[in-house]
């Protein structure tokens, strides 16, 4: 564990894996720092953000004495199934850096449970990992201005579903039409932590 | 209830607070991205510090009082007239019924703060009346023809003040270097330049020209797993270019982030408009 500075309200915490992070964030959200107000688990970080006047020393050190052992079994969540129309833009280039053909490249995709590691980025945005590695692909070199609601898509370690129009440097191998973000519904959110998503053909 | 004539470029309703605490469903902290100059207009009219007002982007913004009200205004110095007649910014003025408030260009400064006796009392979402443009969160965009209503007026009287003074811009932005100084050939290019603001300006934040913030030979293919941003993060993508994240910026980001600019200086990075200079100094924490 590491800890990097983040301005004069955020500690950035460095882990060695996705499932350290995860006991990091499980271990800080059941009893937070004094003065946390937001914790932000990411692929290999926790970023600790704190009010204005909170002790980022204090913050510090109690985080760097935490030593919390890795979950070993993630994802005893609901299962959420998700059709998709694997049409997306950069399913050739996902084929090319996998050694897969497209066709593969649906099958690896609809072929594996992925569970939601975290969310972040924009409402309701899960962040995905898979029970296997054959879909790690880099994110594109230059990101689009907008990606449109209900894009699939895959970057690094994950695969995710933008909830809504935005900006993205995801690569995109198809679409769905489930809403994953409702203020109607209590979450709003569909892809929580935890919750196990299997991708289907529509 | 108040009724929008114009606009100007854009006008939000936000409040000081935002949403925090709900990072990990995804939703950022937004509000206004100058919080100073919102309390202070809030102050100003004797409103609770989560009051909701308007947030005015390059003035341009006019509206019909349906019933009498007192406002004031705050952040970027527009000129603001009640039914023609000039009035102060920074201190309280009474708005009759059915008068119209109408408010110029501001010669300096981005946003301009409209606090309304009783606050905007648009419903909450998710705990804050704010818009976060980028999330789609809060009520939308305010645009020509809206009805606002306006919350009953608090217990606390408008405070007796002579004149609130405008906030202090000298366009130099503190800020703490990192996370990922360390990801950059010579990250002290970042203090020693002076920047100038882009029209690539929105309220996730601007991006700013100056010298191309080179990667390290050892980063210089490296891809950063995505990871937490706060308010106020330099970050810089693969072109050198870098972006201020202000309040609507996303939760995570997958660039390098060279400084983060101290919490209260990102009021001031709120009031910056495209040609400014901005230069950074370095803090620790």
């Amino acid at each position: 564990m590491r800890t990097r500075p983040c301005g004069d309200t955020g500690l950035l915490v460095e882990l060695d894996s996705l499932d350290e992070v995860l006991a990091l964030h499980a271990d800080l959200a059941a009893d937070p720092p004094s003065g946390t107000v937001d914790l932000v688990p990411a692929a290999r970080t926790v970023l600790v953000r704190v009010a204005a006047a909170a002790d980022l020393a204090g913050v510090a050190a109690d985080v760097r004495a935490r030593a919390p052992e890795p979950v070993g079994e993630r994802g005893a969540g609901e299962v959420v199934e998700i059709a998709v129309t694997y049409d997306g833009d950069d399913l050739d280039e996902v084929a090319r850096h996998t050694g897969l053909t497209a066709d593969e490249v649906v099958a690896a995709h609809t072929g594996q449970t992925w569970t939601v590691a975290f969310a972040g980025f924009t409402p309701g945005f899960g962040y995905l990992v898979g029970s296997d590695d054959r879909l790690h692909v880099p994110r594109r070199e230059s990101s689009r201005t907008r990606v449109p609601a209900g894009a699939v898509g895959l970057a690094g370690e994950f695969s995710g579903v933008y909830p809504r129009e935005s900006p993205g440097g995801w690569q995109l191998i198809g679409r769905t039409d489930h809403v994953l973000w409702d203020l109607e519904r209590d979450p709003p959110a569909v892809l929580l932590p935890g919750t196990r998503v299997r991708f289907r053909v529509a | 209830m108040i009724t929008v004539l114009a606009t100007g470029v854009q006008t939000t309703v936000q409040d000081v607070r935002g949403r925090p605490g709900r990072a990990d469903l995804g939703v950022g902290v937004s509000g206004a991205a100058d919080r100073r100059a919102l309390a202070l207009a809030n102050r100003l009219v004797g409103n609770a510090p989560d009051a909701a007002g308007l947030e005015i982007t390059l003035g341009g913004f006019a509206a019909t009082f349906l019933t009498s009200g007192v406002v004031a205004l705050a952040g970027a110095p527009a000129p603001l007239t009640v039914d023609g007649r000039a009035a102060d910014p920074y201190r309280p003025v009474v708005v009759p019924a059915g008068a119209q408030v109408r408010l110029g260009t501001p010669a300096t400064g981005l946003r301009t703060y409209l606090a309304v006796r009783g606050g905007i009392a648009v419903t909450p979402v998710l705990g804050s009346r704010a818009t976060d443009v980028v999330a789609g969160l809060g009520p939308a965009v305010v645009t020509e023809g809206d009805e606002l209503p306006v919350g009953p007026a608090p217990t606390a009287p408008v405070p007796v003040v002579d004149l609130a003074p405008p906030p202090r811009s000298d366009g130099v932005l503190r800020v703490v270097p990192g996370p990922r100084h360390d990801w950059f050939a010579d990250p002290a290019v970042l203090l020693r330049s002076a920047w100038s603001v882009t029209d690539d300006l929105n309220r996730v934040g601007f991006r700013l020209e100056g010298p191309e913030l080179v990667r390290a030979d050892a980063f210089a293919e490296v891809e950063l797993p995505s990871e937490g941003v706060i308010r106020g993060s330099v970050q810089v993508p693969p072109s050198g270019r870098p972006t201020v994240f202000l309040a609507d910026h996303p939760v995570t980001g997958g660039y390098p982030v060279i400084g983060v600019v101290v919490d209260a200086d990102t009021d001031v990075a709120g009031q910056l408009r495209p040609g400014d200079t901005v230069r950074f100094r370095a803090v620790s924490v």
